[in-house]
């Protein structure tokens, strides 16, 4: 079984290389992605080894990159696109749900819309405004598309792949501050279906769910909360829409209790969707009330106290405090 | 009157005029064949003003006064090329062989679309304006990349000049060099909005800015379009890169028949576009030059009407479709709430049929 041990970056490079190998229809467009291999080079020699046809250098048009996008994909292309920031996708949010999302149903199922579109998400990097955002509930929220996160090297080099291979739109979310975090990469075998949530660490107490770069933390979190005596399951969610409603479930009705973890703020969020279904369906196995431990309903904040706004270690572990202690 | 520099080789009265770059080259039975089609899509479009207003549509976009600009590009286009419309573009439809029927089922609430588009190589409308600019430029870049000689053409109106997405697509139809004929069809009115709103200068004029020529043409002149756009489609299919067309005409009726325009434009202005039809000039054309018989020009209004009547009939056929189809097409692969939708619609008794 051949093993690489690599950066979350580089695997999305490779995963891109392979499936561009794989596939002479795919193709990459974005800004500032072929000489200068991205603005954090995840398609770093693409264009030299591809060329100018099959990594394509955008001007700087967001919309215009989702929307020539879906004319590639009408002639049988498919596009991989990458939006440089989180906070730069709303032009594009017009071609995404206008288009993007219904042309199949306008169709009548004529149409593959095949493309992804691949968005640094998440803060966490002390960047100044519009480069931290968490904007994935925007797209989870529209029929048509799918959306679905990685956190770690191995499932970034796999679900890149996966996605592309896929033939309905996916936005494919990028935990950007875990860029630079090396992991072991699995070449040979993939591992679950795009959309399965994974349990990253099993524990009888509180179910902990995340995604992205919370994951991460999530995990950190656990490890505080065992010294302490409390055992948590800490399950990655991977698909963020649709999401694994049976993987969940069979968590939260063993530990009865749940905690969900997002950067995002929580009204109208994945969390709060992820906690309505699993209150529906376990209902009566649940000891406390779900709760989400998520960004303030506020703008992202200039990042010298971006850390007073993401969840940390100690915000998840006051909600899971928060839930065991439920009632007493 | 219009614009010195516009394209014109008929006109109103029916009279040929030449022009210095570009010169008819159609004959006689072909100019007959743009005046069949121009009459049957006027017939069958008020037909679809008609079923509006007895109640059997939810809403009708009108091209009156508009026929040359579509028909005339629309029998230039080449079967292999490949068309991005509005919800205007029933003349396109029409010559690229969409049925009729299918045309109105949008129109008639039954379906977000209506036809297979690689069938008749004609894109379903796009309703929000301007989104389809940038989708025929993509597909021009894929036609790049296949190597193939083809043209990708696109539609929208004078109001959707002021859309992003518009002047984006010109944007990069420059910057690739796409293979990608613009036709921007100004007939002076975005609902309300009029032209002198949305530019200060002659549409076509932007195309020079964007680094590709751009051309206006008398939009009521079937002649000046079919050979512009003739043109602009060959020099784009042998790598010459995008054209911008204006067609400059005039919206006889409506926006939809949800608008009002006595509300906003005089009956003055609509009057001095009537005797610039584009339908008369082309008659007036065969009747003086071929010596076309009046039993010719019957024979297209008896066609027309049956074309009519069988739309009125098969348009009445249309039931509303079974609720489950809500779910159809959504995705192309399994997706777990469609098929909860599709179980919960069973499970409540919800089946087709009309009520």
């Amino acid at each position: 079984m051949a093993t690489k041990t690599m950066t979350m970056a580089k695997a999305l490079n490779e995963g891109l290389r392979r499936a561009m190998d794989e596939n002479k229809k795919v193709l990459l467009i974005g800004e500032d992605i072929g000489k200068l291999g991205g603005v954090f080079r995840i398609t770093d020699g693409l264009q030299k080894d591809f060329g100018e046809d099959r990594v394509i250098d955008a001007p700087l048009a967001e919309s215009a990159i989702v929307g020539t996008s879906v004319g590639l994909a009408i002639r049988g292309y498919r596009p991989v696109v990458e939006m440089q920031f989180d906070g730069f996708v709303y032009p594009a949010f017009d071609q995404i749900v206008s288009q993007v999302a219904k042309l199949r149903k306008r169709s009548g199922g004529h149409y593959t819309m095949g493309m992804v579109i691949r968005l640094p998400f998440q803060g966490g990097i002390g960047a100044i405004e519009h480069h931290s955002e968490s904007p994935e509930g925007y797209f989870a929220a529209t029929a048509g598309l799918r959306v679905v996160s990685c956190s770690t090297p191995n499932d970034a080099y796999w679900m890149i792949q996966q996605s592309i291979k896929h033939d309905d739109p996916v936005i494919f979310c990028e935990p950007k501050s875990r860029y630079w975090e090396k992991g072991e990469v699995d070449l040979d075998n993939p591992p679950e279906h795009l959309f399965d949530a994974i349990v990253r660490r099993e524990g009888t107490d509180v179910t902990v769910i995340a995604y992205g770069a919370t994951v991460k933390t999530a995990l950190r979190a656990a490890d505080t909360a065992a010294v302490e005596g409390t055992s948590i399951e800490v399950i990655d969610l991977r698909g963020l829409s649709p999401f694994d409603t049976a993987t969940l479930e069979a968590s939260v009705k063993k530990t009865g209790r749940v905690v969900f973890v997002q950067e995002a703020p929580l009204t109208a969020s994945i969390g709060s969707d992820v906690i309505r279904q699993i209150t529906e369906k376990c209902f009566y196995s649940l000891e406390a009330p779900g709760l989400v431990v998520g960004g303030y309903h506020v703008p992202y904040p200039p990042t010298r106290i971006e850390e007073d706004y993401r969840p940390t270690v100690d915000r998840i572990l006051d909600g899971v405090d928060r839930v065991i202690g439920f009632g007493s | 009157m219009i614009d010195e520099e516009l394209v014109q080789l008929l006109t109103p009265e029916g009279e040929r005029v030449a022009h210095p770059e570009y010169e008819s080259t159609l004959s006689g039975d072909e100019i007959f064949g743009l005046y069949r089609d121009m009459a049957i899509i006027r017939r069958l479009c008020n037909e679809s003003t008609s079923l509006q207003r007895q109640g059997q549509l939810a809403l009708w976009a009108p091209i009156q006064g508009q026929e040359a600009c579509q028909i005339g590009p629309g029998r230039a286009l080449d079967p292999m090329d490949f068309t991005f419309p509005t919800y205007r573009e029933h003349g396109i439809a029409w010559c690229r062989g969409v049925e009729p029927k299918e045309m109105l089922r949008i129109f008639r609430a039954v379906s977000n679309g209506g036809w297979d588009p690689y069938k008749y190589r004609h894109s379903v409308p796009a309703i929000v304006l301007g989104n389809q600019t940038l989708n025929a430029v993509g597909y021009a870049m894929g036609i790049q990349r296949d190597g193939a000689e083809e043209a990708a053409m696109t539609f929208f109106g004078d109001g959707a000049s002021s859309q992003g997405d518009v002047l984006e697509s010109f944007v990069w139809a420059a910057s690739f060099n796409a293979p990608v004929v613009f036709l921007c069809q100004n007939n002076q009115w975005g609902i309300s909005t009029p032209m002198s709103v949305q530019s200060k200068i002659p549409l076509y004029h932007r195309a020079h800015g964007f680094g590709f020529p751009g051309i206006r043409v008398d939009g009521n002149d079937v002649l000046a379009m079919y050979e512009v756009t003739k043109r602009a489609l060959d020099n784009a299919r042998v790598g010459g890169g995008p054209t911008l067309i204006e067609a400059y005409t005039y919206r006889l009726g409506a926006h939809t028949t949800s608008d009002d325009p006595t509300r906003y434009r005089v009956d003055a202005e609509v009057e001095v576009w009537r005797h610039r039809d584009p339908i008369e000039r082309v008659k007036s054309l065969l009747v003086h030059e071929y010596k076309m018989k009046q039993s010719k020009f019957d024979e297209v209004a008896e066609e027309a009407e049956k074309l009519a009547l069988q739309l009125r009939e098969d348009v009445l056929a249309m039931d509303r479709p079974d609720p489950i189809t809500m779910f159809d097409d959504v995705y192309a692969e399994f997706h777990p709430l469609i098929e909860e939708g599709r179980q919960e619609m069973v499970d409540l008794g919800v089946t087709g049929g009309a009520h």
